[in-house]
């Protein structure tokens, strides 16, 4: 029987080496080592102000890093390109509430990237939408306005923007940020369902660590300063086969 | 007596200019006011004026000068604000007052021209000649092209500049290119409705789209004919009634807006 090496197929996602990040003259974070894997599940928690955001927001080119490498897929993130393998889901009040865009709008703004500019929206991208509506079970509010959603709705069509190319790893930055404790749990549930059954590195920043320590253990793997990284590793899951997204969650 | 009037060229050339300034100020206006830069467009406007009053001093095409300042001028409140990242409204009140001051210094130094100025401060459409005529129709052709072309990216850069960036799209270029479009848009806007009234003209038919419309797509739709249907009638009224054009039209804009908020008030009681 064919025993799948676990070892050669957990390529590098994320790479931190020796990272540091001033604010202001104050350290925020100082010489961060850290590295997550393909399918890890890896939640940063820390209280507010730990610099957990600012972290993400180096990890996704947002900020410049004040010392140190970060590298994504292998590439130093400088020479990164490949940004459609990445899904990134923002907090809930990152965007302006009364903007008039539908959600079919906003969840087909996940394929806008630097690959398809002067490039025109297709069938096939179309599809994707639906596809992607579909599993994240928005289709029937396709068009409604984002601000007429719910917190859970909006954050669902967040979810379905930011796995709309597939990616390779999906960031998720206090996804459920004031909404209520009841639809938290089914958001969390939806993602640690998504983490079991796609071939997916996750990221996700939270304060809240109760959510999380049903899933990714008590005890954090590491930890600098207030921030502590809690990891589940992929090779908890059974093997290294890329399931398909749409029967996996049908 | 009025057909009369609709029949003269320089009643056309002012509807040819006022119908074209009709699709672009509202086609930029969108995107300024959902990135909450509204102010913007007054800005522009003065700092064009201090142009329009060089081109003048110094007998170069003013509306080619008013031109020439807007664009120099976007791209110093793009510089300031990446410089004043926290107080963004900052560039815009330091820009805005430097452009006044300048207006004001070449007045003084050209004391002969006043009144030509003045056209441009309140807006002149019926003297808009052949040559400006051109200059307005090859911005609207840049504009409309230009929009057409990064639709989408615009959409996602003003709905979320974050996510645009995670996505790998230029941020600064496309913020660029939207800040020298609204400088060509507002210093062609200016000839019509006046550097006084000219963010009138960018953002109330946005403020109407916004009450009624249910996509993005709708919003952009909606906030061009709403801008053309003041700027036509408002035109006819003021040919008829001899009133100032671009006070006609601005005024128009206000009246649809409080008749979309109260026919809306009216719906949800």
């Amino acid at each position: 029987m064919f025993t799948p090496n676990l070892e050669d197929c957990h390529q590098p996602v994320v790479e931190l080496e020796h990272v540091s990040f001033s604010y202001r003259g104050q350290q925020v974070i100082s010489d961060l080592s850290f590295s997550a894997k393909e399918r890890d599940f890896v939640g940063i928690i820390g209280s507010n102000g730990a610099g957990k955001s600012t972290l993400l927001r180096m990890i996704v080119g947002l900020l410049p890093a004040g010392d140190g490498q970060i590298r994504l897929f292998g590439q130093p993130i400088r020479k990164f390109k490949d940004w459609e393998r990445i899904g990134y889901v923002p907090q809930k009040n990152a965007f302006n509430p009364l903007f008039p865009a539908t959600v079919r709008e906003v969840v087909m703004s996940g394929l806008y990237n630097n690959k398809t500019l002067f490039r025109r929206v297709g069938k096939s991208q179309q599809q994707k939408c639906d596809d992607a509506m579909e599993v994240m079970g928005i289709e029937s509010i396709a068009g409604k306005k984002i601000g007429e959603l719910s917190g859970g709705q909006q954050q669902r069509a967040f979810l379905a923007r930011a796995m709309i190319n597939r990616p390779d790893l999906l960031i998720l930055d206090e996804p459920t940020v004031g909404i209520d404790a009841k639809t938290q749990a089914d958001f969390f549930e939806l993602v640690t369902h998504m983490h079991q059954h796609h071939h997916m590195t996750f990221l996700m920043v939270s304060h809240d660590m109760g959510m999380v320590e049903s899933y990714l253990g008590q005890e954090p793997k590491q930890q600098n300063g207030s921030i502590n990284f809690y990891v589940r590793h992929s090779h908890d899951i059974q093997n290294c086969e890329v399931p398909d997204l749409q029967h996996s969650l049908s | 007596m009025v057909i009369d009037i609709m029949l003269s060229d320089f009643f056309q050339r002012a509807l040819a200019g006022g119908i074209l300034i009709g699709i672009t100020a509202p086609l930029i206006g969108i995107f300024l006011v959902l990135r909450r830069l509204s102010m913007i467009g007054d800005t522009l406007a003065h700092v064009t004026i201090a142009g329009v009053a060089l081109g003048f001093l110094i007998e170069v095409y003013p509306l080619g000068a008013g031109l020439v300042f807007a664009v120099v001028a976007s791209f110093a409140i793009e510089k300031l604000r990446k410089a004043y990242k926290s107080y963004a409204e900052l560039s815009i009140a330091i820009i805005m007052s430097g452009g006044v001051a300048l207006a004001s210094l070449f007045f003084t130094l050209g004391m002969g021209y006043n009144t030509d100025v003045m056209s441009y401060l309140f807006g002149s459409i019926y003297t808009l000649d052949t040559q400006d005529l051109y200059v307005v129709g090859a911005v609207t052709v840049v504009v409309v092209a230009v929009v057409a072309l990064f639709f989408k990216e615009f959409f996602l850069l003003s709905f979320e500049e974050d996510a645009a960036s995670v996505n790998g799209l230029p941020v600064r270029l496309l913020n660029m290119l939207i800040t020298v479009l609204t400088a060509l848009v507002i210093s062609t806007a200016i000839k019509i409705v006046g550097a006084l009234l000219v963010s009138a003209l960018l953002t109330i038919p946005v403020a109407i789209s916004l009450l009624i419309a249910r996509s993005f797509k709708s919003s952009v739709i909606l906030s061009v004919v709403i801008s053309e249907i003041a700027v036509i009638i408002g035109l006819v009224i003021a040919g008829i009634w001899n009133l100032a054009p671009g006070a006609t039209i601005v005024l128009l804009l206000i009246l649809l807006l409080v008749l979309t908020m109260a026919g809306k008030k009216g719906l949800s009681v």
